[in-house]
């Protein structure tokens, strides 16, 4: 039995930013190696895991997409006073960042630090009383300026230092928990199915650098080919400053997302099997992009049928991201739920276009 | 280059417009093109060998080539999608919040008819009345975030997730179109009539015929990319409709002497031919093939001007190892808002321009360097 | 190789239209390879030796196209107007000149701006070929060119339009020279490709043909050396850089690392590049199939975009030093 909480707090105390996902993906292939028939890393460094299922043959196969990667910085040069500028890797409102503690990754070590804003007199006219944007914030290690230029070089990684926090409500804070509650989520399913029985071949993906390029996204589906590609993501949920459509309930279930990048017969089977294991849940929509993995797998050589599943989270891409241990739970019994419900013949019955004939 | 027989391309006649017609009509804003899915698959059913939906929604129907070995694997390409909107919150007595799907003016928002979903529940987009504005207030835009769809008070069954498009219906005016959806409801009715064209009469025989009635153009050209991965063609067209803004410039005197340096594509001109745009820079072999051919049979063109825009043609070249292509459209005014205006004439030209293209398009053409 | 790189920058080759670029590559190359194509994108792919046991297949892309641009409208004295092939930015534009692929010349100048302090943007600029109207005006709209500007040597730097890419283009073709006696396991891809400026559109198609298990491009990056120029830890003469981050493309540690040590290996010096804009190959062959670990060995070049980009030879050496060194030995990925 998984313990949730205790492997998700450490999965979000390691670095793993977009395109050097590394000790992320070896605690997350610790948690999964019991629990599949079949690990593999992929050339960009995705962990493909895969647990057979019990029918005939050459059997569909369906691909748990969730990304491991997570926003920071990364080092451009070092001044002569031996404080290092940065720039982002992901999406960072720099807004977060002034005094913010962080983690220097280098090649003798990590030195933490903490973010510098510069006092105002020493920013160009047009930059003063404003938020302070990332070319003029610093990181400043603490340590002598040739000491600095010994350890620390241009493309050293610098990731957020926060730690984890627990708050009321059975809630958990921290960073990366876009998107490692998701991969906490499958990990979740994947626990289930070991004591459920399931036709399909299961192939769950903690995929690399979704935040950058939607690498592992375009690139996991090419040899695995799976007949059904679901992305668990997280979304915004409903808190200060986030009310309108685009948010969901925190604590209330997962959502299941409606748009171009979700087959509508997909989304169909999904809801169905949330009511029928009575989950609560909130059915988001979004106009063109699910801004998730599934933006990329849909379009992946001919074409795979997508699904957008995600978890309710507040404060995305701040070091203080929040979310309901619940709803994680929730979302890993959804996607258990599904697979131990796929049929064989899934795809020629319910998988089809109205306008087919 | 063996003497081809003479065929008459296909003509836009009643028949024709009566298609495009429902094509226009019919709701399909990018991700939810069932409706015209429907139309395209009555349509083709009977024309191609086969026909299936791929999984992002797309109608791939293939007519194999006869009597020929190793024939040239030709694609062709029209989206089924429109740009429209998407409702995201009921906000009670019939009013429901909404925001675009693809590229739209939000200028052409305010005081249309729009149909909402499946069954095409009428609404309005409001604006406030002028009595009730305050001094310089018209002179602002119109923020999306204020405009609703409104259905009237308990109006029928929309919830978030539903599609809406506007509620202009076809019609013909004299020489001119005025309908919503002509892009690229246009394409799919020209590559509809080219495998009618190519079933009755078999002058595209030598052809192995790869049509791709794609989704999702409109938000990324994500359908053609499947589509045309799928279909592993040697060479691409896709047909389309490019904005023609041929109106007078404000400072225009009489005698046209202050001219707009800005669009070249007109009205009355024929087919666009592409050679630049934002997402493809055409292969130059099938350009010189489409103007020589023009050329051959009087089919008047323009060179679509190089700039801003897309196709389908952008993701398919990309495909693979690389696909020779390049895009023709038929040019109209005002596309992206509720009534564009194009000439029949254009069509038809469009339509003739692509037919005999394909009669006399053969390897050869491609074996030169690019 | 000055001659080399002189030659290359000096023909006109904007996205698209590369075929006396690929036409003068191929020349240079005749008989250095094992086996030579051209892709349906014009790439130009030259391989250079077979996979053996413990070897990988390696790709190494260099783009033939320059920015440029594109003929919008002619106007009824003759003067024309046009749009950006690539990153063309308005301030490197005027006073400039032009050659079309036609053989048309003109050079760019400026409308009256509206205000004195504000730069036009490309739409008030024109082009004039010394016509007189529509009529007599030897370019029509559709019509592509590039910038033109005579190549020029001071001290030991070399100044040039069109440096990206053809400096990484002449890189490529030393080595090519430098590895002939090269028999180990390594299957070499040299790709020359097409319209990278407009979206590295030529990598995209080689990538998916030539299938490789590590990619390498070359391409020239920014420097910080400059006055208040850009935050970069990079500089002319300080060696070829080692990118592990740009605008589009995060590098694979473990190339990053192999191209280190091959470097401190061979007493090459190096640079290590993070640069904020822009992008290159690697990254349309990072996301090729299932996906292929890739790097990148840039140029450091000032003035990027420019008529007048300026390398320094000695980078340009340690380079091809480099890039001879990586493809000869044994790619260990750890």
């Amino acid at each position: 039995m998984i313990e949730l909480k205790p492997f998700l707090k450490q999965l979000i105390s390691l670095p793993g930013l977009s395109g050097h996902e590394g000790p992320a993906r070896e605690a997350i292939a610790a948690a999964w190696k019991p629990l599949v028939d079949d690990l593999s890393v992929s050339p960009l460094g995705s962990l493909h895991a895969l647990k057979r299922g019990s029918g005939p043959g050459e059997r569909p196969r369906i691909l748990l997409a969730a990304h491991m990667d997570a926003i920071g910085l990364i080092v451009t040069n070092i001044t002569p006073e031996g404080l290092l500028g940065i720039t982002e890797i992901g999406g960072v409102d720099p807004r977060i960042l002034p005094a913010m503690p962080v983690m220097v990754h280098t090649r003798s070590g990590d030195l933490p630090g903490v973010v510098a804003q510069p006092p105002d007199r020493l920013l160009p006219p047009n930059a003063r009383s404003k938020p302070v944007q990332l070319e003029h914030l610093l990181v400043d290690t603490g340590l002598p300026p040739d000491e600095v230029h010994r350890r620390v070089r241009a493309g050293d990684l610098v990731s957020f230092g926060t730690e984890p926090l627990e708050l009321a409500g059975d809630t958990l804070v921290g960073h990366s928990l876009d998107d490692r509650a998701a991969v906490a989520a499958v990990t979740v399913c994947l626990d289930e199915l070991s004591r459920r029985a399931h036709v399909w071949d299961v192939w769950a993906a903690a995929t690399v650098q979704e935040e950058e390029t939607l690498g592992g996204a375009f690139t996991s589906p090419y040899a695995i080919r799976p007949q059904i590609a679901v992305a668990i993501d997280v979304t915004h949920a409903k808190g200060p400053g986030a009310s309108d459509w685009r948010t969901a309930p925190l604590g209330k279930g997962f959502t299941l997302d409606w748009g171009p990048n979700t087959h509508p017969a997909l989304f169909n089977a999904f809801k169905e099997t949330a009511e029928r294991a009575e989950l609560p849940y909130t059915v988001t929509v979004y106009p063109s992009g699910s801004g998730t993995d599934a933006m990329g797998m849909q379009i992946v050589n001919e074409g795979i049928p997508t699904m957008v599943v995600s978890i309710p989270l507040r404060y995305m891409h701040t070091p203080v991201e929040l979310i309901s241990l619940k709803d994680i739970a929730r979302t890993g019994r959804l996607l258990a739920e599904f697979i131990a419900g796929l049929e064989l013949d899934f795809v020629e019955k319910k998988l089809r276009w109205e306008e087919e004939a | 280059m063996t003497e081809q027989p003479h065929t008459t391309p296909p003509a836009v006649g009643a028949e024709q417009l009566a298609l495009l017609e429902r094509l226009c009509n019919a709701s399909g804003v990018s991700g939810d093109e069932g409706e015209v899915r429907k139309i395209v698959l009555e349509q083709v059913r009977p024309l191609a060998d086969e026909v299936q939906i791929d999984a992002l929604g797309s109608v791939l129907a293939v007519r194999h080539a006869r009597g020929v070995e190793a024939p040239l694997r030709v694609m062709l390409d029209a989206h089924m999608d429109e740009v429209g909107l998407l409702i995201v919150s009921d906000e009670e007595n019939g009013l429901y919040r909404f925001v675009k799907v693809g590229g739209m003016d939000d200028r052409a928002l305010p005081g249309k008819t729009v149909l909402v979903g499946k069954d095409h529940i009428p609404g309005v987009i409001g604006a406030k009345a002028i009595h009730l504005t305050e001094p310089g207030e018209t002179e602002n835009k119109i923020s999306l975030d204020t405009l609703r769809i409104d259905v009237g008070p308990n109006g029928g069954k929309i919830k978030p997730g539903d599609r809406a498009t506007f509620a202009t219906r076809f019609r013909q005016v004299g020489p001119s179109i005025f309908c919503k959806a002509f892009d690229n409801r246009v394409g799919c009715a020209i590559l509809i009539e080219t495998l009618r064209a190519a079933a009755q009469s078999g002058a595209l025989d030598h052809l192995e015929l790869l049509v791709a009635f794609t989704v999702q153009e409109e938000i990324g050209a994500r359908g053609a990319r499947a589509a045309a991965y799928r279909f592993d063609p040697e060479a691409a067209f896709a047909i389309d409709s490019t904005p023609a803004s041929d109106l007078p410039r404000y400072d225009a005197r009489e005698d046209g002497a202050i001219e707009d340096a800005g669009y070249n594509v007109r009205l009355d001109h024929g087919p666009a031919i592409y050679l630049v745009d934002s997402g493809t820079l055409s292969d130059p072999r099938l350009a010189r093939h489409l103007m020589d051919t023009a050329g051959r049979h009087g089919i008047p063109y323009q060179v679509r001007q190089p700039g801003a825009g897309g196709t389908d043609a952008g993701s398919i070249h990309r495909v693979r190892a690389g696909v020779p292509s390049i895009s023709i459209s038929v040019p109209a005014r005002y596309l992206h808002t509720a009534a564009a205006v194009a000439r029949r004439a254009d069509w038809e030209h469009t339509q003739a321009l692509l037919w005999q293209a394909l009669v006399e398009l053969d390897r050869g053409i491609l074996a030169q360097p690019r | 190789m000055k001659q080399l790189i002189q030659r290359l920058t000096e023909v006109t080759g904007p996205s698209g239209y590369e075929s006396a670029v690929r036409d003068l590559v191929r020349a240079e190359i005749e008989g250095l390879a094992d086996d030579i194509r051209v892709d349906a994108l014009g790439n130009l792919i030259a391989r250079k030796g077979q996979k053996g046991a413990g070897g990988v297949r390696l790709m190494l892309s260099a783009h033939m196209d320059e920015i440029g641009l594109a003929v919008t409208h002619i106007d009824e004295r003759g003067f024309v107007r046009f749009t950006a092939i690539g990153g063309v930015r308005p301030h490197t534009c005027i006073g400039g000149r032009v050659r079309f692929m036609n053989g048309a010349r003109g050079l760019i100048f400026m409308e009256r701006p509206e205000a004195p302090d504000r730069l036009p943007g490309l739409d008030g600029l024109y082009i004039d070929v010394g016509a007189t109207s529509r009529e007599d005006c030897p370019v029509r709209v559709g019509d592509i060119g590039a910038f033109e500007r005579p190549f020029l040597e001071v001290g030991s730097r070399l100044v040039s339009k069109a440096m990206d890419d053809r400096v990484s283009v002449a890189v490529l073709i030393e080595t090519l020279r430098q590895v002939q006696a090269y028999s180990g396991p390594n299957e070499l891809y040299f790709v020359f490709s097409t319209q990278e400026e407009v979206g590295l559109r030529g990598a995209t198609t080689a990538a998916y043909g030539v299938d490789p298990e590590v990619g390498l491009s070359v391409d020239v990056t920014g420097t910080g050396d400059t006055p208040r120029g850009a935050r970069m830890a990079v500089a002319l003469g300080k060696g070829p850089a080692i990118k592990v981050r740009d605008g589009g493309m995060l590098s694979d540690p473990r190339v990053v690392r192999w191209m280190e040590r091959v470097a401190e290996e061979r007493g090459i010096p190096y640079q290590l590049e993070v640069l904020e804009g822009g992008t290159t190959d690697a990254r349309a062959i990072q996301l090729t199939r299932a996906g292929v670990p890739v790097g990148c060995l840039s140029i450091p070049t000032r003035y990027i975009h420019s008529p007048s980009e300026m390398v320094d030879i000695q980078d340009v050496e340690q380079s091809v030093a480099l890039l001879a060194a990586l493809v000869t030995s044994k790619v260990e990925l750890d």
